[in-house]
């Protein structure tokens, strides 16, 4: 029998919802079948925590006395240079963005100690962050340049909007190569020396839902700690991509367009974070939940580790040179066992994103739901799926003209 | 990046020398200068970071070895800052004493001290910066 949302909504307001996480699912379906969990179970949560660079903040800073127009000028947080290209107090800050004097790579591997993450998490936590500002002044807006603290308390707006986030599915990276490489995959021992992943398998959202049914652009979610949205699908989007028979994708494939209120989410799960030698980023807390409508619904989200695979490729060179390669297949029980073999090498595994903090965002959202504080939206929108034909197209190689 | 402390004692013919710009300038090294004396004999103490790429760090202690300059590693210690720490796993990769392990089912990041060497490389590792080095700072009382 088919659920509705409202019907859902109905329950979770009285309290009387039946919520699991996606880890709890397999147990209840392996106990009760399929067709009885799906009229009893009315949502499954979902979780992951990991470096997401396609991360980032914009906001309004209110206007000073006289005004400065800071919109075309320079702008900085804690000397991490923002993007000014809007409205005059508007900035907008992306989660690698680093200070204009940080040496980056040129003393290597690079420490990226500090970058535009960081600056999120700690205007998160409610701390003073510096802000300086230089412009050309204008009849309207005749002040030239600014320096002050701003708080997240008294700013108008602050609000997280990521471009991309939640990959459904990732590469493991490997290096064949003999001396070490330092990767957005972390630091690769040479010689197969170690495998990283990066994906909450299981408890992924939306690997947990496919072929996005159920999540699609309105879809409210857990967000940093917080209530947000999907906004749109993420850059990169890839859904038309090799898939296993429960329509896991073997690659990486779906994304996320998230937003929300920047205020209300917590500096544990939007952290700074540091990837020695490539940049600095942002780790991001998502959860999602599904509305269990049907049984087909149920049975996408009782996905295994076991049954979810992905390729094994070399980060020292077919990832840079954009070779199709792979070394091979393996799947999360594997990878989350510690150990995986690769051209007939035993070698240690281990992940970026973090299975504890997924967890914990599953449980979190579980339990938001069933006291009635997080009801569930109906999407207004689909997210592109199988049939989109969406392909995923490389950088245009065109000869410059030199003027 | 590499880095370490290093404690430096001078010989009293070369405190005039200037060791820390030719560290900067022929070995591509920052230095961090914690503490510094001249005694009343005229021999020097420094305590320093010297942080770069780990090639040009030895060839640095190389160059003060050479002039006389008895260096001495500061011991150090590695410490996980629980706060920070978010249990992903990365720096399991790389420690090579199995110091830092994680515990299954619950995937948490579990850290042995006693079977650390300080060997760091987790330190570059972790994402978070939640591995952090301490040195015996009795040497900057
Ligand atoms: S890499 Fe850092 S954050 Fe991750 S488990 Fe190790 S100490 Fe914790
Ligand atoms: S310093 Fe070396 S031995 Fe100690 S925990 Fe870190 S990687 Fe392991």
């Amino acid at each position: 029998m088919a659920k509705t949302i409202a019907e859902i909504n109905e329950k979770i307001k009285k309290g009387k919802a039946v919520v699991v996480t996606a880890e709890e699912i397999n147990d209840i379906v392996r106990e009760k079948g399929e067709k009885k969990a799906a009229s009893e179970i009315d949502v499954v949560t979902t979780g992951t925590f990991g470096p997401m660079c396609s991360s980032s903040a914009y906001l309004n800073l209110g206007h000073s006395k006289p005004r400065i127009k800071i919109g075309g000028g320079r702008a900085y947080l804690n000397d991490v240079p923002v993007y000014t290209g809007i409205a005059a107090v508007d900035v907008y800050i992306g989660a690698t963005a680093m200070p204009d004097d940080d040496p980056r790579n040129a003393v290597f591997p690079g420490a990226f100690r500090y970058g535009g993450g960081h600056v999120i998490e700690e205007l998160v936590a409610g701390k003073d962050i510096r802000f300086s500002a230089t412009s050309y002044g204008t009849d309207c807006y005749p002040k030239k340049s600014i320096e002050t603290y701003i708080n997240i308390k008294n700013i108008n707006e602050a609000v997280l909007f990521n471009p991309r986030n939640s990959y459904q599915n990732y590469n493991v990276a490997v290096n064949l190569s003999d001396r070490i490489i330092y990767t957005y995959m972390g630091t690769l021992q040479p010689n197969l020396g170690n495998a990283n992943y990066c994906s909450a398998g299981q408890l992924s959202p939306l690997l947990n839902d496919p072929y996005y049914r159920t999540i699609g652009i309105g879809t409210r979610i857990f967000l940093g700690g917080g209530v947000g949205y999907v906004a749109w699908n993420g850059t990169q989007h890839n859904p038309c991509v090799s898939r296993t028979k429960n329509g896991v994708p073997r690659v990486p494939a779906g994304t996320i367009a998230v937003i929300g209120n920047l205020k209300q989410m917590n500096p544990s799960l939007l952290r700074g974070t540091t990837l020695t030698g490539y940049g600095a980023t942002l780790s991001v807390g998502i959860g999602i939940p599904i509305p269990i409508l049907t049984e087909e619904i149920l049975r996408f989200t009782t996905v295994k580790d076991e049954d979810i695979f992905t390729q094994v490729v070399d980060y020292s060179d077919a990832y840079p040179q954009g070779k199709p390669d792979t070394l091979g297949e393996v799947n999360y029980a594997q990878l989350r066992s510690g150990k995986i073999t690769v051209q007939g090498k035993e070698i240690k595994t281990a992940s970026l994103s973090s299975y504890v903090k997924a967890r914990e965002i599953a449980e979190t959202l579980k339990n938001w739901i069933k006291k009635g504080d997080f009801l569930l939206s109906e999407h207004v929108a689909d997210l592109p799926s199988i049939e989109s034909e969406i392909t995923f197209k490389p950088m245009p190689s065109k000869s410059v003209k030199k003027v | 990046m590499y880095a370490k402390v290093v404690h430096l004692r001078f010989p009293r013919e070369i405190v005039n020398e200037p060791i820390v710009m030719n560290l900067v300038k022929r070995f591509d090294l920052s230095c961090n200068i914690l503490k510094a004396t001249i005694y009343p004999r005229k021999e020097g103490m420094v305590v320093m970071e010297l942080s770069g790429n780990r090639k040009n760090y030895h060839s640095g202690l190389k160059y003060l070895r050479n002039l006389g300059i008895k260096v001495d590693s500061i011991s150090q210690d590695i410490k996980r800052n629980e706060e920070e720490c978010f249990h992903c796993g990365a720096c399991t990769a790389v420690c090579p004493t199995g110091a830092l392990y994680i515990e299954r089912p619950e995937m948490t990041v579990a850290f042995d001290k006693d079977k650390c060497s300080a060997c760091e490389l987790c330190v570059i590792a972790c994402p978070a910066k939640a591995m952090e080095v301490n040195f015996d700072k009795g040497l900057l009382d």
